[in-house]
């Protein structure tokens, strides 16, 4: 299975942490290069594409703006493991295709170590082999992450191509 | 031959069941719901829907159940603000949207005053403040712009039908003590997260007792307890707001929770709330007032669709009628819309605040979302909008204390945090 490299947060990362006020004006590629700069600056520019940020509880709380979940999914973060989430940045990251995994002993994770996600079974399982069990998911919710997002599902709908 | 027993119900069941063509639904489980309003903003509307409905080929399901509001990013400052409202005002019209509010006010308010939000719908919203039509006994929430663009093609949404949390307010609150100082304590006792993504409900006598503009501010700052939607049952001071706004007579009796339905319950007692204050950098951070009395203040805000409607520039009046705000301290007041402002000319209420050295904010989001005219490095700001997150109104090194209109206009007016009680006594 393939190895994440864990970026670990603290607690109540806010929406305007991952997706600053005065950077929303611009298009997704500009703020994401603004993403997380006052809690870990050196983020956005060392980020690898499968990383994933493990993070402390109520994970995306404040604004409704997606860009707080796009950026990741643009940076290439694969997940956001935490024990818990604003619930409405939960429907944001799934409808913009980024995976949430509500995971109580998220804790237990290293900064820099490397993961793997059993997504079949929702379990995160650590780099000394610890297994680590997330709350259960609706299927819906997985088909469109699964998808890359709510807009790869309406553009079936719709009759277009789904982009990767 | 049976006969059921009829199943008592939340009020949020009850919206939510309405809007799912059921009779009743059960906690926790997740249905699809018809969509009576879908309300955004140039921030998260058309910049973001145009294309997405462009590359689909999809048409707007109802346009008559869509409003679009310009708040954000008017007045425009700068090539890149200029641009995003050009794509709202360009798409409003070759769409031939019927219902557009371009420089009116902050959607929160702006769509209640116009009569779009009636008790018993169901609404969602392009902003994380859509709880506001809470207060009228609507099922509103916030939502992203795919997911609006998800609502704009199909005219439908899912939802998990939430639990209810009440809150139960009894007695009666002082002279000086608001809403805000309410959410403040509540946002304080639960946290951010708190509402769990629920739905609240708020309640009892002390609840009743407050005005229409003054229930908006609880629901509009559900947002800050983690809530879905934070409701109200409508009542005859709904019902009198709504027609005034011109809103067809509303039918409040339905919409009230049952004796008997399943929920959580919290009680509270207005009498003894103080003012609370929020201390940087988060909502939760409250306290009473006294715990930063003396604080010294640079900036004080009154704007926001949290803190800048006509009751809270009243109570700003209360506090500085006839007097000049501290030397060295900048007033500065966003009224939340047109009509709020209007009304405040028409009252003297404005003109008390002029007077007393205040500067006047166009009625939009401004520096409470970082927008407009923000707040500088090193600022002390006591701010009476929902969010003192770092660096959201503008510096990361500005330090923003969220209190009610009555002690952000004390706190002006003595140049540090001041309970308002000593000034109105």
């Amino acid at each position: 299975m393939t190895t994440h490299r864990v970026w670990k947060l603290g607690a109540d990362i806010d929406t305007d942490v991952l997706a600053p006020g005065h950077a929303m004006k611009h298009g997704i590629d500009k703020i994401a290069t603004f993403c997380l700069e006052s809690v870990r600056p050196e983020f956005a520019t060392q980020v690898q594409p499968g990383d994933v940020i493990v993070a402390g509880p109520n994970f995306g709380i404040g604004s409704s703006r997606e860009q707080a979940a796009a950026v990741l999914v643009k940076l290439g973060v694969v997940a956001v493991i935490a024990p818990s989430f604003s619930g409405l940045y939960f429907r944001n990251a799934f409808n913009v295709g980024l995976l949430l995994l509500t995971c109580p002993d998220a804790d237990r994770l290293q900064e820099a170590e490397g993961i793997t996600l059993d997504t079949k079974n929702l379990t995160v399982i650590s780099s000394t082999g610890k297994r680590l069990s997330c709350e259960p998911i609706p299927a819906f919710l997985l088909d469109m992450v699964r998808s890359g997002g709510l807009m790869n599902q309406l553009r079936i709908r719709f009759g277009k191509e789904p982009v990767q | 031959m049976s006969t059921s027993t009829p199943v008592a119900q939340t009020l949020a069941q009850k919206l939510i069941a309405r809007a799912a063509g059921r009779e009743n639904v059960a906690v926790g489980e997740i249905v699809n719901c018809q969509v009576d309003l879908a309300m955004f903003h140039d921030s998260s509307g058309p910049r973001r829907l145009k294309p997405m409905l462009e590359e689909l080929g999809a048409q707007i399901w109802d346009k008559s159940r869509v409003v679009l509001v310009m708040d954000h990013y008017v007045p425009e400052r700068d090539d890149e603000s200029r641009k995003i409202v050009r794509i709202a005002r360009d798409w409003a019209r070759e769409q031939d949207l019927p219902h557009v509010y371009d420089g009116q006010g902050i959607c929160h308010v702006v769509v209640p005053q116009h009569g779009h939000i009636r008790s018993g719908m169901f609404c969602v919203g392009g902003d994380s403040h859509s709880p506001t039509g809470g207060a009228f006994g609507a099922y509103m929430f916030g939502i992203g712009s795919t997911e609006m663009l998800g609502v704009v093609v199909t005219g439908e949404i899912w939802l998990r039908v939430p639990h209810t949390l009440q809150m139960h307010w009894l007695g009666e609150l002082q002279k000086g003590v608001t809403a805000k100082d309410m959410m403040l304590h509540m946002i304080g006792r639960f946290g951010m997260n708190g509402g769990q993504y629920q739905a609240v409900e708020f309640c009892g006598p002390a609840v009743k007792a407050l005005s229409m503009q003054e229930r908006m501010t609880l629901s509009n700052m559900s947002a800050e307890l983690g809530a879905q939607v934070g409701l109200i049952a409508p009542d005859e001071v709904t019902a009198a707001w709504l027609q005034a706004a011109g809103a067809p007579t509303p039918d409040t009796s339905d919409w009230h929770t049952d004796e008997g339905a399943a929920l959580t319950r919290h009680e509270f007692d207005a009498g003894t709330l103080t003012p609370y204050v929020a201390a940087p950098h988060s909502p939760a951070n409250a306290d009473v007032v006294g715990r930063y009395s003396g604080t010294r203040v640079d900036v004080a805000y009154i704007g926001a669709c949290t803190g800048a409607k006509l009751d809270d520039l009243r109570a700003a009046a209360e506090v500085l009628r006839g007097q000049r705000v501290a030397p060295g301290v900048r007033l500065m007041v966003a009224p939340a819309s047109q009509k709020d402002q209007a009304a405040a000319r028409e009252e003297g209420v404005l003109q008390v605040l002029l007077d007393a050295g205040a500067e006047l904010f166009p009625t939009a989001c401004g520096a409470c979302a970082g927008y407009g005219e923000t707040m500088g490095d090193n600022t002390t700001v006591i701010s009476s909008t929902a969010r003192n997150f770092k660096g959201r109104m503008g510096s990361a090194t500005a330090q923003v204390y969220l209190a009610s209109p009555y002690t952000v206009a004390a706190s002006a007016l003595r140049g540090v945090i001041t309970d308002p009680r000593e000034v109105l006594a």
